[in-house]
């Protein structure tokens, strides 16, 4: 039974010198046997354990992890979260995902620390008032949130930005999602995997697929780093490697993984309190609790395992930003790191079932994946467990790039890809 | 970061060069005859190595000419670099 989060748990924890505190999960050995086993220990993988168990009452599962859970991307974003896509099936999607969001800290009670500070996508060009502007319409008529804030409003909203119509990319707009935010990215992981360990799963970190047994067209089981585990129903979340996976089961998937990098300031006072984003320079920026600027650079262009990017694309963000802010100028940056991304050719994620029966992906996030953690888990459980899609991610099967029907957000997203 | 020894122009940054995906992939010689599944295979699905492969690079901000590369995606370390229609030594 696990205790409950509290004030008062608290206090009675500050009088034992916060040495008691309850194990937050547990740490098992695998089983022999399994209902369903999620591959990927990160937010998605384990959202995605928690929902078949709260609401598909799916209890006997595991979650395998060849590292740490939050250690691959879920750990490495730089957990921006907003619904402003273009299409009708991207706006349903992750807008399902930020209605999840709203109240995610008292569902598991635990503090993701959920902040709705807005995000602002700006305009340098005509092209991108045209484009910013269609979205900011596209995004009411599906019942998002957006406005279109002009040059003074954008100055009004966020003062530190350079608005000076003689720069190289002068600001002509922006759009704003005042829903929109940040949350703690690592709280997430730790939080699903609270739940879902309160309700029986198992969480099982340091054990690395090494291969997917089929008999025919069914999935039978895996082979682990800790043996060999029997099971119906597999779920990958692996991002990156969900091809090195997909491989093992003799399938291909539409996806390039590349490294793609981000990198954070030396804590300073708080200087922005919103999320600045813009696609033409491609830089974007807030501002953590810590106080550091959290700064999302580009991808590499070429396939890339190695969770580290060149220096280039980080010179090629801080030129942006430098210009955008000239008050960071003489700013430090801390620390700089890469995880690796699946990219699809739409830019838009895959949640399916695969040709294999039992054997279901979970991926294609590419750059933008962390926004929607909670809907991307829930949906995927739903898709697991009734061996069907959910309607809101019946887009996003794999079939669409054998049929055309492809969900092409590459220009329509907010950054560059 | 690495360097690619341009089989034109010698050893340079690899900032010089774009990628160019997956090597030797043929186009099939009747599009309109294949069905969407062999077309979606050739258009979309790829390999996605984590380990050696074999891609395309061209020298665009150099000689403009496009080469092949065999490299680890894992670690990317370089093992060879051989001119269109070769066939790779590995």
């Amino acid at each position: 039974m696990k205790k409950k989060y509290s004030i008062f748990a608290l206090i009675k924890n500050s009088l034992s010198y916060h040495e008691n505190w309850q194990r937050v999960w547990r740490d098992p050995e695998p089983k022999s046997q399994y209902d369903a086993v999620i591959v990927g220990g990160g937010g998605h993988g384990l959202a995605t354990a928690y929902y078949l168990a709260k609401e598909h009452n799916l209890k006997n599962i595991a979650v395998v992890e060849k590292g740490w859970i939050g250690g691959g991307n879920t750990g490495r974003n730089t957990t921006i979260i907003r619904s402003n896509y273009l299409w009708d099936a991207s706006a349903g999607l992750y807008d399902h995902a930020l209605k999840i969001w709203e109240n995610l800290s008292q569902e598991l009670n635990y503090n993701i620390m959920f902040s709705q500070r807005g995000v602002m996508n700006l305009a340098h060009n005509l092209h991108d008032v045209r484009e910013l502007k269609r979205r900011t319409h596209a995004n009411r008529l599906n019942g998002i949130d957006c406005e279109w804030l002009n040059v003074e409003q954008v100055k009004k909203f966020c003062p530190i930005i350079n608005c000076s119509p003689h720069i190289r990319y002068p600001v002509m707009g922006s759009t704003l999602q005042r829903r929109a935010g940040t949350a703690r990215h690592d709280a997430v992981a730790w939080g699903y995997a609270r739940g879902a360990d309160a309700m029986g799963v198992d969480i099982i970190q340091n054990c690395e697929v090494k291969g997917i047994k089929r008999n025919g067209d069914s999935i039978v089981g895996i082979e682990t780093t800790k043996g060999f585990i029997k099971t119906k129903k597999v779920g990958v979340v692996a991002a990156g490697h969900s091809s090195v996976i997909a491989n093992m089961a003799g399938l291909k998937l539409p996806l390039e993984s590349k490294p793609l990098q981000a990198l954070v300031s030396e804590p300073i006072k708080p200087i922005i309190d919103t999320v600045v984003m813009s696609n033409a320079v491609h830089a974007y920026v807030s501002q953590s609790d810590k106080g550091e600027l959290v700064i999302g650079a580009g991808t590499d262009s070429y396939i890339s395992y190695t969770q580290k990017g060149t220096h280039e694309i980080v010179e090629g963000t801080l030129k942006a930003i430098l210009e955008l802010y000239p008050i960071f100028s003489r700013l430090r940056m801390l620390r700089q790191w890469g995880g690796v991304v699946d990219i699809c050719p739409d830019a838009s994620p895959i949640i399916s079932k695969t040709s294999v029966k039992g054997l279901y992906f979970n991926c294609g996030w590419g750059t933008g994946g962390f926004k929607a953690t909670p809907g991307s888990g829930h949906l995927f459980a739903h898709t697991i467990a009734k061996d069907q899609p959910h309607a809101l991610n019946a887009a996003f099967n794999i079939n669409r790039f054998v049929s055309g029907d492809l969900v092409d957000e590459h220009g329509a997203a907010a950054v560059a890809h | 970061m690495f360097i690619i020894k341009c089989p034109y122009c010698g050893e340079r940054d690899h900032s010089e060069f774009s990628y160019g995906g997956e090597a030797h992939l043929v186009r099939p010689k009747q599009p309109t005859e294949l069905s969407d599944d062999q077309w979606a295979e050739y258009l979309f699905m790829r390999k996605n190595i984590k380990g050696l492969q074999y891609e395309r690079w061209n020298h665009s901000h150099g000689c403009r000419r496009w080469f092949n590369v065999s490299r680890d995606t894992s670690n990317d370390m370089i093992y060879s670099v051989y001119k269109i229609g070769e066939k790779p030594n590995k």
